[in-house]
């Protein structure tokens, strides 16, 4: 076939579902109907920890259905990791907002109106994630010989650093329907479910072990999905289990949409953390040892606590080389609700505290922050704490020279400085400041990950080209556009004559979660040796001819490893990704002398992220995923009192609006993983590794002592001199 | 009530204290119109009462009575703003993007980049860290 097609990657084609989403079109799950529908109420513990002594329904039970434990065919958990939590709490309770039990009616105004009375027997809840006694999981990862490298240090600097929840508030509240029969086969046994969310093969294990069926009798269907962020990886499977429990017992669709507040009470969240950096370094700015503790607080039950820790300690480091390291962190069980994916999954919090460990260094040095990072940053075929060795695909120091050329940094940071003279604080002039990070970020799952995942992608040959059947999801980030892309120039078709096929279980194979920055590079990748080989096959012939002289083509194909990667899981040692995007964040702030509120006032931003296949997509994940870090470094304060979050409205818990959000300068760099589709790297996760980092050190340029997010204005006044 | 809703008259037997939201969404079967809150926060929900921006969470059905309305569906699917939200990125999940078109509409033509900060300000978006919505709405 002749390759007459426009190349797709590189260009902004339209994205697939762009119109259905301008117009109103796109369906998402709040939008469905179905005949005989039902809504489903959650019913939770109002304590954080403790038993259920008595559970009492009050008033007139007509038209109601209740689902409690008994009601559970299979295994009463959400099947995860750990197995440990209950999709409804038989005695013990956790944490407050633990699922008790479902009322089912068909009107939502007595629905609401319901009351269920629970006696508790209480228990002391643990609030401290360093005291704790239950470890989800410890990680240790050593590199050298840190007393050696302590020996050998003109100087040691400390810090502890601390950093908060933060809720992920996709504008879409998480929801599924259950309907009853699996509809793979119009058969009547089993369940389907419809919802919002970024892993359906998760969703169908979880349901398959929670109902006791077969897997031909689960089907789940990813309805269009406002966001994810992480918030929807391991959540939909708790409420997915909730709807088709009801469904199962009425034998009627059910319908479970969370309203704003009970998503905030109940659903994870990103795990706060404390960070202990020892560092030894040299006289001229050479790191020589460095000692990191660091505890994660993973809430009531294990969920995805044990893979976040993972690959918070794998970048615990920062993009710094050192040939001496010891990394010990551990994710512990407490009494709220339990924490779980976030976009960037534990590097945010372990490089924000990595990158202002950093200017602390500089500052007790007397170097300037760009200085010591140049000495220190990861270069090709330097090794990270685990032993990686770059290859040429890494740009650290290119992403900090870029970023410190573009905002004139140390003529910038000179001048902000003078501006905060004596004579200036005494008046009501705002201070300023200017701060930078230098981050890293791993694409695709951590370690062996990939290869016990076993990812499996198929592309069938259409009339016109051909269709994509993938598990993976669009969640607003690009996913159909970005792999159609792909797709369209290796097969050497028209984009347009690419579809995408609804990531529903009955029809797609498994290609593994959308989560860890890996659709792209690890997806994308197998589709396109798919489409590679269905070229081939196509030899002359169009499409159209292939499929009146010899019938369907479907080709799929599996994940292979890169030749050459090793990764020891007991050792923490290897290589822990396939590559690694590379970016520096610039940041200026203006505080308020009086209310010591802070302002982002410009921002700008260096990412290297192998190759852009559509620079505009790549640049919404970038400028959006930026916005998010500068909320969970300034605004995003999750207020918990007594294991439950009190400011659970959108009144109360601020995102960052269009006033707060600064106008935001991004540069894009390539330098290519020869293993991804057209050199591409992962780039999902990592604008939220940088911009804490960046606003607590341009806050201590302006003269604010900080060591912590949220920088609220009362913990901005509890440091000022 | 009566109104006139995206241009047709319609006639609906609703009661007044109901949502408009809800009226939209579950009476005259235009999802177009999200919910994200509940609680006049983030804008999903915004209609164009009067050519006026409201959050239609928060105000009863009664009020649209005799009024002009406008959702997502009315601006059919070929208005400038439609378009320059696909082709500049201003649309991601496309959860907060019918809000913030009719948001947009309700600035009127060219409006500047302080107008359309100040004018979204009731309009939240958790994906795109507003650049590229104000780089559609300034090239529409
Ligand atoms: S749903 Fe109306 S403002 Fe959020
Ligand atoms: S595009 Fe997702 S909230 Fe705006």
């Amino acid at each position: 076939m002749a390759s007459r097609a426009a190349k797709a990657v590189g260009r902004n084609v339209l994205r697939k579902e762009g119109h259905a989403k301008v117009t109103g079109a796109a369906r998402y799950i709040d939008d469905l109907t179905f005949p005989g529908l039902l809504h489903a109420r959650t019913i939770r513990s109002t304590i954080p920890a403790g038993q259920i002594a008595k559970v009492r329904f009050k008033g007139d039970r007509a038209g109601f259905t209740l689902v409690d434990h008994h009601d559970i065919p299979g295994r009463n958990i959400v099947a995860l990791i750990d197995d440990d939590q209950p999709c409804l709490a038989e005695r013990a309770i956790r944490h407050v907002a633990e699922p008790i039990l479902l009322l089912v009616h068909e009107d939502r105004e007595k629905l609401r109106a319901a009351e269920v009375q629970i006696d508790y027997r209480p228990s002391t809840p643990n609030y401290d994630p360093e005291t704790s006694a239950i470890a989800f999981k410890s990680i240790a990862i050593d590199k050298g010989n840190v007393d050696e490298g302590f020996a050998a240090a003109d100087v040691i600097v400390d810090g502890e650093y601390r950093t908060g929840l933060q809720e992920q508030l996709y504008i879409e509240t998480n929801g599924v329907i259950a309907v009853p029969g699996h509809g793979v086969a119009g058969g009547d046994d089993g369940i389907t479910v419809y919802g919002s969310m970024q892993c359906p093969y998760y969703v169908h294990r979880a349901l398959m072990i929670l109902l006791g069926l077969p897997a031909e009798q689960v089907r789940v269907i990813q309805t269009e999905t406002g966001g994810g962020f992480g918030g929807k990886e391991e959540y939909p499977s708790m409420i997915a289990g909730h709807a088709a429990l009801a469904a199962l017992k009425t034998g009627r669709p059910v319908k479970l949409v969370y309203d704003r507040v009970e998503d905030m009470l109940a659903t994870t969240k990103r795990h706060p953390s404390i960070i202990r950096h020892r560092t030894g370094v040299t006289r001229d700015g050479r790191l020589t040892a460095m000692d990191i503790d660091a505890v994660l607080d993973g809430g009531a039950y294990a969920t995805l606590s044990a893979v976040v820790l993972s690959r918070g300690m794998i970048h615990a480091a920062g993009p710094y080389r050192c040939d001496h390291v010891r990394i010990r962190g551990r994710a512990t069980m407490t009494n709220t609700p339990p924490n779980g994916a976030f976009r960037g999954f534990g590097a945010p919090q372990t490089q924000f505290a990595a990158d202002v460990h950093m200017d602390r260094i500089a500052e007790r040095l007397g170097l300037d922050p760009v200085r010591v990072r140049e000495i220190n940053a990861l270069r090709p075929g330097d090794t990270t704490a685990t032993g990686q060795r770059l290859g040429a695909d890494s740009s650290a120091l290119r992403v900090l020279r870029e970023a410190v050329k573009r905002t004139d940094f140390k003529k910038r940071r000179r001048a902000l400085a003078s501006s905060n003279g004596p004579a200036e604080a005494g008046r009501h002039t705002p201070a300023r400041g200017i701060g930078l990070s230098l981050f890293f970020h791993g694409s695709g799952f951590t370690g062996a990950g990939e290869v016990k995942l076993a990812s499996k992608a198929s592309l069938a040959l259409t009339g016109r080209g051909a269709r994509i059947h993938v598990a993976s999801t669009e969640i607003g980030q690009g996913t159909r556009t970005m792999l159609a892309q792909i797709v369209a120039d290796a097969l050497g078709v028209p984009y347009e004559h690419i579809d995408v096929n609804a990531a529903d279980t009955g029809e797609v194979p498994d290609s593994g979660p959308t989560v860890a920055s890996r659709t792209c590079m690890i997806v994308g990748r197998i589709l396109q040796r798919c489409a590679e080989e269905m070229r081939g096959r196509l030899g002359s012939l169009t499409p159209r001819q292939y499929l009146r002289k010899f019938g369907p083509l479907t080709i799929t194909k599996q994940y292979e490893r890169p030749a050459g990667m090793v990764w020891d899981d007991t050792l923490y040692k290897g290589d822990a990704y396939g590559s690694y995007g590379w970016g520096c964040d610039v940041v200026e702030v203006e505080v308020d002398r009086d209310t010591f509120e802070v302002k982002a006032t410009a921002f700008t931003t260096v990412h290297e992220i192998g190759k852009a296949i559509h620079p505009t997509l790549a640049l919404g994940q970038i400028e959006g995923g930026s916005a998010q870090g500068l909320g969970y470094a300034l605004l995003e304060d999750v207020v918990m009192r007594d294991g439950r979050m009190t400011n659970a409205t959108l009144t109360n818990y601020i995102i960052p609006t269009s006033l707060d959000t600064p106008p935001m300068k991004v540069v894009l760099l390539e330098n290519p993983y020869p293993h991804g589709p057209s050199g591409a790297k992962g780039v999902g996760e990592m604008p939220i590794d940088g911009p804490a980092p960046a606003v607590i050190n341009a806050l201590r340029h302006a003269g604010f002592d900080l060591r912590e997010i949220p920088a609220t204005p009362e913990k901005i006044m509890a440091v000022a001199s | 009530m009566r109104l006139i809703l995206n241009g047709k008259r319609r006639e609906l037997n609703v009661h007044p204290l109901k949502r408009l939201l809800d009226v939209l969404r579950e009476d005259c079967a235009l999802t177009g119109t999200k919910e994200g809150c509940g609680e006049g926060e983030c804008g999903a929900c915004t209609v164009l009462l009067d050519g006026a921006p409201v959050n239609s969470c928060l105000v009863p059905a009664a009020h649209a009575d005799g009024a002009r309305l406008m959702t997502i569906e009315g601006l059919g699917g070929r208005h400038r703003l439609q378009r320059a939200f696909v082709e500049h990125g201003g649309a991601q999940c496309g959860i907060c993007t019918p809000g913030m078109i009719l948001a947009a509409v309700a600035l009127g033509p060219k409006p500047s980049l302080n107008a359309i900060k100040v004018g979204l300000a009731g309009n939240l978006c958790r994906c795109t860290g507003y650049s590229a919505i104000y780089r559609s709405i300034r090239q529409a």
